[in-house]
């Protein structure tokens, strides 16, 4: 390849027909995912890890009655949750929310975001499930014996306690999240490797597209991990 | 409630782990103001009995009366007994994620529906009488084992409870600490607070303990006032225990 070819390939593939807008409106539409199905996993991952975590702390405590039932239908129900969920492949998870449950519904951006949020929640609420039972139980004991209840303490005690110490962990959930999306175009949506397949299609020429789209993974994963490292070197400063 | 009745009574109180009974039938009064001490070798039961006093433990046989009630009944709210029945660890139990004033306004606020401004004079007050006005903007991990244990108290203190549980307050403690949380559990005796002790220094039993027991393999084996029981122990077990601790 010498340097004229490259720079008409370049010109092939992004600046003929304005190509480069397949890459940064796919990249919009891939942040857009991964951002609305972090915040749906993780507010998916709090409630089960809770549920779990409360499961296994109070069950053989518990007096039998309607608050023992419920709380272990909603323990098998997040069982059954987190074992199908990660039990089958995302993709194939997308494709039956697309084809078969929101069969009726041509909103691919919000299935997909439901779809990674469900698959997302399943492995957060295990990393929090993690951050919960790493508190010492001494800080629960402290809050009870105060008189506050199991929800307060759970609330203004174990699970601000608990988040902080998984934030490195959840962050690099949103990373691995990232890089899954990549797999929307199975369901019509143009993310950003969507876009770059594209871009090939039409120009017959893989190399440069497709090189362009690892890069701009890499490079926006490169950056997140940047932000982890400043935030875990943060939280270790703050350690009390 | 009459005067004599006691604050806290247990009758036959039972305490199981699975198989292993730890607490073999308590039966045990103190009354209002009293300084009761608990001696007893490790593994004794001692802090399985005051956590049972407050629920941290189920117990599984026996009655516990508080302020006249039987917490063992089935409709009691134990939310509202914990709050007059204050209790500090041996590891002080500090939220590290909060800084002191907090940690002492926490329950107050969610409890006692006292404003932030309440809570938070009230907490101050409570740490200049334990000599730590000036640390009510720092966070536990900035405290020296001696302070976060006076915290701990005070923080106990700020739900005005009527009873004060103790596990050990001072054996986390390096030795030098040990005098500054003992002064603040002795001022806190003087003024007139129910207090129940568990605890292995012998000179704080001495001089504060109105009753001292002493339990060994889950039951009381002597009981006394700190004269009877340390003077004049009556039991081989505890002789041999004294002959032990006190050196
Ligand atoms: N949560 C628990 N599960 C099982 N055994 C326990 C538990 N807590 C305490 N025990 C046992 O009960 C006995 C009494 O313990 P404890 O009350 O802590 O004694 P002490 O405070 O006098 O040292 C010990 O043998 C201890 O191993
Ligand atoms: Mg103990």
């Amino acid at each position: 390849m010498n340097f004229s070819k490259i720079k008409s390939d370049f010109e092939l593939n992004f600046k003929a027909d304005n190509r480069w807008k397949y890459l940064t409106s796919g990249l919009s539409n891939t942040l857009k995912i991964t951002f609305f199905a972090v915040l749906l996993g993780v507010a998916l991952g709090v409630l089960v890890a809770i549920v779990r975590s409360s499961y296994d702390k109070n069950s053989s405590e518990m007096k039998n009655g309607l608050g023992k039932f419920f709380l272990s239908i909603a323990n098998a129900v997040c069982k059954i949750y987190l074992t199908v969920i990660r039990g089958t492949p995302v993709v194939v998870q997308l494709m039956i929310m697309y084809y078969i449950i929101f069969a009726s519904s041509r909103n691919s951006m919000l299935v997909a975001v439901l779809s990674f949020g469900i698959n997302s929640g399943a492995y957060v609420a295990e990393i929090i499930r993690s951050g919960i039972m790493s508190i010492d139980n001494g800080q629960f004991e402290a809050g009870r014996s105060l008189g506050l209840n199991y929800v307060q303490t759970m609330r203004y005690i174990i699970i601000p306690q608990a988040l902080k110490n998984v934030l490195p962990a959840l962050a690099n959930e949103f990373i691995v999240l990232l890089k899954e999306t990549s797999v929307a175009g199975y369901v019509t949506i143009r993310d950003l490797t969507m876009g770059g397949n594209i871009i090939r299609a039409a120009t017959y020429s893989p190399f440069m597209p497709l090189i362009a789209v690892a890069l701009i993974y890499l490079v926006i994963v490169m950056f997140f991990s940047w932000l982890i490292g400043i935030l875990e070197r943060r939280l270790r400063q703050s350690d009390h | 409630m009459t005067t004599n009745t006691p604050i806290i009574k247990t009758v036959n109180l039972k305490k199981s782990f699975g198989n292993i009974e730890v607490l073999k039938g308590i039966n045990l009064e103190i009354n209002k103001g009293e300084v009761l001490v608990i001696v007893g070798p490790s593994g004794s039961g001692k802090s399985t009995f005051l956590r049972c006093l407050n629920f941290l433990e189920r117990p599984t046989g026996g009655e516990i009366y508080f302020e006249g009630v039987n917490l063992l009944d089935k409709n009691v709210d134990i939310n509202k007994h914990r709050q007059k029945m204050g209790m500090v660890f041996q590891h002080f139990n500090l939220f590290p994620h909060m800084t002191i004033i907090k940690n002492m306004s926490l329950a107050p606020m969610k409890l006692l529906k006292l404003s932030k401004n309440q809570a938070a004079e009230k907490a101050r007050g409570l740490l200049e009488r334990v000599g730590l006005g000036d640390r009510a903007l720092s966070y536990p991990s900035q405290l020296s084992g001696g302070q976060k244990q006076r915290v701990a108290i005070v923080r106990a203190l700020c739900m005005d409870p009527d009873v004060m549980l103790f596990d050990e307050p001072t054996s986390a403690l390096d030795p030098e600490m040990v005098g500054e949380v003992l002064d603040v559990m002795k001022n806190l005796a003087k003024n007139g607070m129910t207090m129940v002790v568990v605890t292995h220094e012998m000179g704080f039993a001495k001089e504060v303990a109105d009753k001292v027991i002493f339990m060994d393999e889950g039951i009381i084996m002597e009981e006394g006032t700190p004269e009877e029981v340390f003077g004049n122990p009556k039991n081989d077990r505890t002789k041999e225990f004294f002959s032990k601790v006190l050196i």
